[in-house]
């Protein structure tokens, strides 16, 4: 199996779902010659065609607007909006129309779309290349959120997102496209090459969406993280010197609880990171699935990791990352049984 | 049985391998373009958005009725801003690339357009700009010191590092905040003048947006609500070529010109040679008589071409001819400019040489005070200001985070 970084293995994820289904077509600004600026749809214009992999117009709600039509008229469009943060023009027609489609129209039409968009911060991005808005949208009753932490996943969760007849939102967590980050700002990044999730198949495979993976058994606690937090979880747990069970949940919606409470009722203790803000944050969700299904099994409340409650920063990133640090003191004081 | 359809995939003529070609730009010959009176209604001024507004003509010289009247002060003065704009620019292009901050944008190439409008203004005017026009700040005499502290996000930076490099803010400058998103200042804009008309001020407003950007549905709220209230605004639009590596097809630029969209909404467009300093002052002054004399929007579409990369994350020659720059037909607006002020008996080598000396040495200098502070990871705003600006006063939880962070 070849290693691919996560930039590979989404193109190839495309690459075999344009060969394989005539109805697949991707649009987004730059995607076409271009390849995008991340380079994810490298070299899939030139091999399938323009009608199959074009440029947009820098108008979101467009590209989530006409991708819903094209659903309803039976193709399967990947759009990609070129950052996350740029997906709030698209709200209207995720929110209002693309989650509700079904429902409304009692199942007459439907709009089978996947949005791929990076999110996520470490990058010295700024506000507008940085953030993590995945609770936006998972709080929308009719639409799916997908955020894989590794080129296999990524892949598998890609084909399986993209052979979903739901909308599904994937968020690419683009400071992994490159390799995994375990969080420290002042040691070097390494590659995928060399990782076992970077193993990939070449042809078809899919990750189902719903299924959480746990990434590291452990007994002294469970942690709940997505994303770029389950590299950051991982080295803050090595460095705590704690013996976490570190979950990647890999799908928000659908949501796999049973993954999640066996570990919880197993370690007694819970912790959940993310990057987005606190409040409101899927962390909260997380916390009152736990608390009601866990209750008595909990020996320490359970603790919350995230970004703070302010806009993204430039200057100031390392100090509103919530990096392994502020994640290995949460775990410390989890595993202590020290109260809030 | 009907005959299948085909879908239409715009795609330029040109791409890295292939000769450059402009033969699809709609060009005018300097002075050919009538101007008409800026009293004149919109429906009379059609032409106006479909040729080519252009003064200066190959050999340096102003031509026909758009000529606008700028003493000798005022063109040097022009001149100096647009010099000092490249020099600055090369010289935060380098420091990105000697790792001395994150990020950097350049406007190469489009000098003439901020520089001739921040001029043409009033000082107390509002820009509500895009990333690509610090040549209003340097024109309008901004701090170069001050910019360079918010590209490095040190101690200093005004922004207190909260913004990526060159998203600049200085109210004091009539410069509105930059945002990263796309679009949404032209209605921000268009509101600030509607705000200036029904305060009865005397003041107006002008947006940017880039062609690519056109194609956000906030281009058209702005148009909408512009023309309803008749604002006083002047919206820009930059149309340098490319978005990234989209020509302007993509933007919807293959069957009718930029500023003919204003024509749809009622308002006056103008298209004018964005690498002609005197067309841009002109239009500029142009569309803001008529805001001034409550005849309400204008937009004006001015043709340029973005020599530089997009941004420093940029390789333009993935996706167009290496020589599409040098082969661009509307010139280099300095060059250009220069040629009028030699023409003209202004300026000679000499004086320009000493111009670009001095640009030169403003930069360094600022250069020098800037990273004197630190540039980006040396010297950062302290971190209590991470937890400040989200309200005008903190909630409780922001305090309780604060000091969770210990600061
Ligand atoms: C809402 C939104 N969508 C996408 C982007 C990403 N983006 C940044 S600049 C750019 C191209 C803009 O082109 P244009 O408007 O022509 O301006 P130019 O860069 O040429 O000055 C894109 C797509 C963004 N910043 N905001
Ligand atoms: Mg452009």
């Amino acid at each position: 199996m070849p290693a691919m970084n996560m930039i590979q293995a989404l193109n190839s994820a495309l690459d075999v779902m344009l060969a394989r289904d005539p109805k697949v077509l991707i649009f987004g600004q730059d995607v076409g010659y271009f390849g995008g600026v991340f380079r994810v749809t490298d070299g899939l214009q030139s091999k399938y065609g323009r009608t199959r992999c074009f440029d947009a117009p820098i108008s979101e709600n467009g590209l989530v607007g006409t991708a819903i039509g094209m659903g309803a008229y039976g193709l399967r469009p990947v759009v990609e909006i070129q950052f996350a943060d740029y997906i709030y023009p698209a709200y209207d027609q995720l929110v209002s129309e693309a989650a509700k489609l079904r429902y409304r129209s009692a199942g007459q039409f439907s709009a089978p779309l996947t949005v791929r968009t990076p999110y996520g911060g470490g990058i010295f991005g700024g506000q507008t290349h940085s953030q993590s808005p995945e609770s936006l949208f998972t709080h929308i009753a009719g639409l799916k959120t997908v955020i894989p932490s590794n080129p296999h996943d990524a892949k598998g969760l890609l084909i399986a997102a993209i052979e979903d007849d739901d909308p599904v939102l994937f968020l690419e967590p683009k400071r992994l496209y490159n390799g995994p980050f375990e969080g420290w700002r002042d040691r070097p990044s390494s590659p995928w090459a060399g990782h076992p999730m970077a193993e990939t198949p070449m042809g078809h495979y899919s990750v189902p969406l719903g299924e959480a993976a746990v990434v590291q058994g452990g007994a002294a606690v469970t942690v709940l993280a997505y994303g770029t937090m389950v590299h950051v979880a991982l080295a803050a747990a090595h460095h705590a010197g704690i013996d976490a069970e570190v979950i990647d949940l890999r799908t928000l919606v659908p949501l796999d609880l049973e993954t999640i409470t066996l570990s919880v009722k197993k370690t007694g203790r819970c912790v959940i990171v993310h990057e987005a803000p606190l409040t409101s944050g899927y962390g909260a969700e997380l916390a009152a699935l736990v608390q009601e299904h866990c209750f008595y099994h909990l020996e320490a409340p359970i603790r919350r990791v995230a970004g703070w409650d302010t806009p993204y920063p430039h200057a100031l990133e390392w100090d509103y990352f919530p990096g392994p640090e502020r994640i290995a003191e949460a775990l410390r004081a989890v595993v202590e049984g020290e109260g809030v | 049985m009907a005959a299948p359809l085909s879908l239409h995939i715009p795609e330029p003529a040109r791409r890295p391998g292939a000769a450059p070609d402009f033969s699809g730009l709609r060009l005018s010959a300097a002075g050919e373009v009538g101007r008409s009176d800026p009293q004149t209604a919109a429906s009379d001024l059609r032409d106006l958005a479909f040729g080519l507004i252009r003064v200066l003509d190959d050999d340096g010289q102003a031509q026909g009725p758009w000529r606008p009247e700028l003493g000798a002060s005022a063109l040097k003065a022009g001149l100096a801003a647009m010099v000092l704009t490249r020099a600055f620019d090369e010289r935060m292009f380098r420091a990105q690339r000697q790792g001395k901050t994150s990020f950097y944008m350049k406007c190469t190439g489009e000098e003439a357009i901020a520089c001739a409008a921040a001029l043409a203004l009033d000082p107390a005017d509002m820009h509500f700009p895009t990333y690509r026009q610090q040549g209003l700040l340097i024109a309008r005499g901004y701090s170069l010191v001050d910019m360079m502290n918010q590209i490095y996000s040190n101690a200093a930076d005004p922004l207190l590092g909260r913004q990526l490099p060159i998203m600049y803010s200085a109210r004091e400058a009539g410069f509105f905040s930059i945002s990263g998103n796309l679009g949404t200042q032209m209605p921000q804009a268009v509101g600030w003048a509607m705000a200036s008309a029904c305060s009865g001020d005397t003041r107006i407003a002008c947006g940017w947006i880039g062609d690519g950007a056109t194609a956000e549905g906030d281009f058209h709220a702005a148009l909408t609500f512009a023309s309803v209230y008749r604002a006083p605004v002047i919206l820009n639009i930059v149309n340098n070529q490319w978005a990234i590596s989209s020509f302007t097809g993509v933007a919807g630029g293959e069957t009718t010109p930029f500023a003919a969209k204003g024509l749809g909404y009622g308002i006056p467009a103008l298209r004018v040679d964005g690498n002609d300093f005197l067309a841009v002052t002109a239009a500029t002054q142009w569309a803001a008589e008529r805001a001034r004399a409550n005849l309400g929007p204008t937009l004006i579409e001015f043709v340029t071409y973005r020599a530089a990369p997009h941004s420093t994350s940029d390789d333009p020659a993935r996706y167009r001819p290496a020589d599409e720059a040098a082969l661009w037909p509307l010139g280099d607006p300095i060059l250009r400019l220069k040629a009028h002020l030699f023409r003209s008996g202004l300026l000679t080598e000499q004086d320009f040489a000493d111009l670009e000396a001095e640009a030169l040495e403003q930069v360094r200098a600022a250069g020098r005070q800037a990273e004197a502070v630190g540039v980006l990871g040396k010297s950062r705003p302290s971190a209590r200001t991470l937890f400040e600006d989200v309200f005008k006063a903190p909630d409780a939880r922001l305090v309780r985070q604060r000091r969770e962070h210990g600061v």
